[in-house]
């Protein structure tokens, strides 16, 4: 009897618990914190809307349709031209984004790793060096490091024209295949000529053969335990025939080296001043972020490990690679991942050094020459969201 | 970039949230006891800060004068250094009072952004900078070049419409001040800095060695240069617009700084009565005080008083009346009468 007594099923609903039964009250807070943001929401919007009469302003993107009217200084692939749409142009800058977020990715990750893994080093220099690196970089904003890296090479470096006359100041490096001017860096590059496919073709099917090898290798090394110089054989596998190839066929490559003609080398590939000083100040303060994140990786993992692959008989330069590494990327992957999107978003800061990025284009220029803050800025926040 | 970021933000922000000021500005600003300008970040001898760190320059003149004329105290301002870029924002958002900031008066910034332009204190044009070395003597020698651009003004426009009328290419770098431009340019990472004539005759002003830099002769568009306000006050517009119009005005009848009081006691002219409130009820229609013009005309000098303190001949920029005299001594200077 008592014990039906307690039974709380047989209670009926009152309005009353919504507020003093727990089961129910939680449910209350939500609804009620959903139905204010609902209103915050409502009142932001309204006031738009409102501002939008107000300044006799409409709410449109068909000026993304109309004709830019500015030029862009870097141009990855569109035949964009300042008669091109605002939208293209918002491409161009997109693009221009994602080539410094995904150059700077690749060069703070391998920055990132190598300082990471020497800043445990046994050697007390160097894992001093790497400590201050890290700890400098990371306490300066990154905006001023693009700032100083932009304005040495602006300079330090010398102009175009310093190259020029019989005996000129400044002299090209690698018997003119690089040059680097204060204006940015050209390298000489490759232009493949007809017969170049077969040469392609060939050291495609020997990296194929290479991966079969590799493949072999590591059976034999399962099976009778040894190991073969793999590294060298593949590369040999790879180099030889392709390289042979090349010969026959006569060398079917040359080189667009960069040259002076009128106010500015032309000629192989350019990669301007604001372009580095982003890339390099991006990589370099990214990259101290993700050697701490590394570190923290290395430390996650038990030192019994270490231990553990010692007894084996494991180098440690094999020890860090075969057993650390592979474990600690497990707790290095997620921060790292977010390392990514903050180097992309420091990216904006590209207008600084005139670097015409999506900020610079469609959030600078033409949110600028157009007057359209509302819809750019919407647009650059959904360009980053998805981004 | 910080600064930009902000203003846009905040344009945003004001979009907003809810209402603005929607008082005439003019209450507003004798409310607040001091007037918001917005100017340059500095250009020579149009804007900048002397030893004191007080503004000074051709530009903040019209901000003092209209101080003067609310306020009768020149010193009644608060100056707002904008960009090309922030320079909208900032006016639109209500952030400042009136913009007179080396600004052209185009179609699209009256009907589309929406502000009043109140009339033009410099009448100028796009032109280009040249170190001598360069060896360039005419624009249409630049094919090729790299050319320092300030970002979000007119000139950015201009300058890639000529170069693609004339069939030639250019690698814009684009810059968000003046300084930074002149920086650049001072380093040769552009062959050429290109922006309205006036503001690189100002900028060459301050090299070390002005003379070893060329001013090429082509001018590629009209830049006339003015104050303005937000559309929608019409009663703060004719302030801005009369206070101009009385410094032009000034010159024609010789009223100067140091005689305007003396003129002010009554004079034989009827115009200059009924500007110095003498005659009629001039002031009060445009909602000011009596002396509104005297105390113009007693801060800031005539229109000639100023052009010759800050950029004429006798000064380091050097720059002649041409277009900016009176319409009586060849230019094109010319006020609507005050009666
Ligand atoms: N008149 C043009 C250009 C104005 C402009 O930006 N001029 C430069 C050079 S005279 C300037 O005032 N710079 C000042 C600064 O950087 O703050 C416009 O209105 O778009």
């Amino acid at each position: 009897m008592s014990i039906a007594a307690v039974e709380p099923s047989e209670e009926r609903f009152r309005i009353g618990m919504l507020l003093t039964d727990t089961r129910y009250r939680s449910y209350t807070i939500q609804i009620f914190a959903l139905f204010l943001l609902m209103l915050i929401f409502a009142w932001l919007f309204s006031n738009v809307v409102e501002n939008f009469a107000r300044l006799g302003k409409t709410f449109s993107f068909s000026f993304m349709l109309d004709p830019s009217s500015y030029d862009i200084n870097q141009i990855l692939w569109y035949d964009y031209t300042s008669r091109s749409p605002h939208w293209m142009a918002a491409l161009v800058g997109i693009s221009n984004t994602l080539l410094v977020a995904l150059l700077g990715c690749i060069t703070a990750t391998v920055l990132g790793v190598v300082a990471g893994v020497l800043r445990l080093s046994k050697n007390w220099v160097v894992a001093k060096l790497m400590t201050v690196y890290i700890e400098v970089i990371r306490n300066i904003p990154v905006l001023i490091q693009i700032l100083i890296v932009a304005a040495v090479i602006n300079e330090a470096l010398p102009a175009p024209n310093a190259f020029r006359g019989a005996d000129p100041e400044a002299t090209a490096m690698l018997g003119g295949a690089l040059v680097l001017t204060n204006r940015g860096f050209y390298l000489a590059a490759p232009i493949f000529e007809d017969g170049f496919v077969s040469v392609f073709v060939v050291f495609l099917a020997m990296v194929v053969g290479s991966i079969v090898f590799g493949r072999w290798a590591h059976k034999q090394q399962e099976q009778t335990g040894t190991i073969l110089p793999t590294f060298w054989i593949r590369l040999g596998i790879i180099a030889i025939p392709t390289l042979i190839v090349f010969y026959v066929m006569g060398s079917p490559m040359s080189w667009d080296i960069p040259e002076l003609k009128g106010f500015n080398f032309r000629g192989g590939m350019f990669a301007r001043d604001s372009l580095i000083a982003l890339w390099f100040a991006l990589s370099l303060y990214t990259g101290a972020f993700i050697a701490e994140n590394v570190r923290a990786g290395i430390q996650a993992v038990s030192h019994g490990q270490t231990e553990a692959a010692y007894a084996l008989g494991l180098r440690p330069g094999r020890t860090m690679q075969m057993v650390i590494l592979p474990q600690a990327l497990r707790v290095i992957i997620p921060p790292l991942i977010s390392q990514y999107l903050n180097l992309t978003k420091n990216s904006s800061l590209a207008i600084a050094v005139g670097y015409m990025d999506a900020t610079g284009t469609l959030g600078g220029i033409t949110l600028n020459q157009t007057g359209r803050e509302m819809e750019s800025i919407l647009l650059l926040m959904l360009f980053y969201l998805i981004g | 970039m910080k600064k930009s970021i902000l203003s846009i933000a905040t344009g945003v922000a004001a979009i907003l949230a809810a209402g603005a000021a929607s008082a005439g500005t003019l209450e507003d600003v004798k409310a607040k006891g001091f007037l918001q300008c917005g100017v340059s970040t500095g250009v020579a001898g149009f804007a900048f800060t002397d030893a004191n760190g007080e503004w000074d320059g051709f530009d903040v003149t019209i901000c003092r004068a209209v101080a003067a004329a609310v306020f009768g105290d020149p010193k009644a301002v608060k100056f707002t250094p904008t960009t090309g870029k922030t320079r909208f924002t900032a006016l639109a958002s209500g952030e400042i009072d009136m913009l007179a900031r080396n600004t052209t008066w185009t179609f699209s910034r009256d009907a589309d952004l929406k502000f009043t332009f109140t009339g033009v204190n410099f009448y100028d044009g796009q032109g280009f900078i040249v170190p001598k070395a360069l060896g360039v003597s005419s624009a249409k020698e630049l094919d090729g070049a790299t050319i320092c651009i300030q970002t979000g003004t007119t000139t950015e426009l201009n300058l890639a419409d000529y170069f693609r009328s004339n069939n030639m290419k250019y690698d814009p770098v684009p810059i968000e001040t003046n300084a930074e431009a002149q920086q650049k340019y001072l380093a040769n990472a552009c062959d050429a800095y290109t922006t309205d004539a006036s503001g690189l005759a100002a900028t060459r002003s301050t090299f070390e060695k002005p003379g070893d830099h060329l001013i090429l002769p082509e001018i590629i568009s009209k830049e006339p240069l003015g104050p303005l306000v937000r559309h929608g006050d019409d009663q703060w517009a004719d302030i801005n617009r009369w206070v101009l119009n009385v410094l032009i005005i000034a010159e024609e009848k010789g009223l100067t700084k140091a005689n305007v009081d003396k003129m002010a006691m009554g004079s034989d002219d009827p115009e200059v009565n009924r500007i110095l409130g003498k005659e009629g009820e001039y002031s009060a229609m445009i909602g000011l005080e009596k002396d509104w013009a005297v105390n113009v005309i007693k801060t800031a000098g005539n229109y000639g008083e100023i052009y010759e303190k800050y950029l004429g001949v006798d000064t380091d920029i050097g720059l002649a009346r041409g277009l900016n005299a009176l319409w009586t001594d060849g230019g094109i200077l010319y006020s609507p009468p005050f009666r």
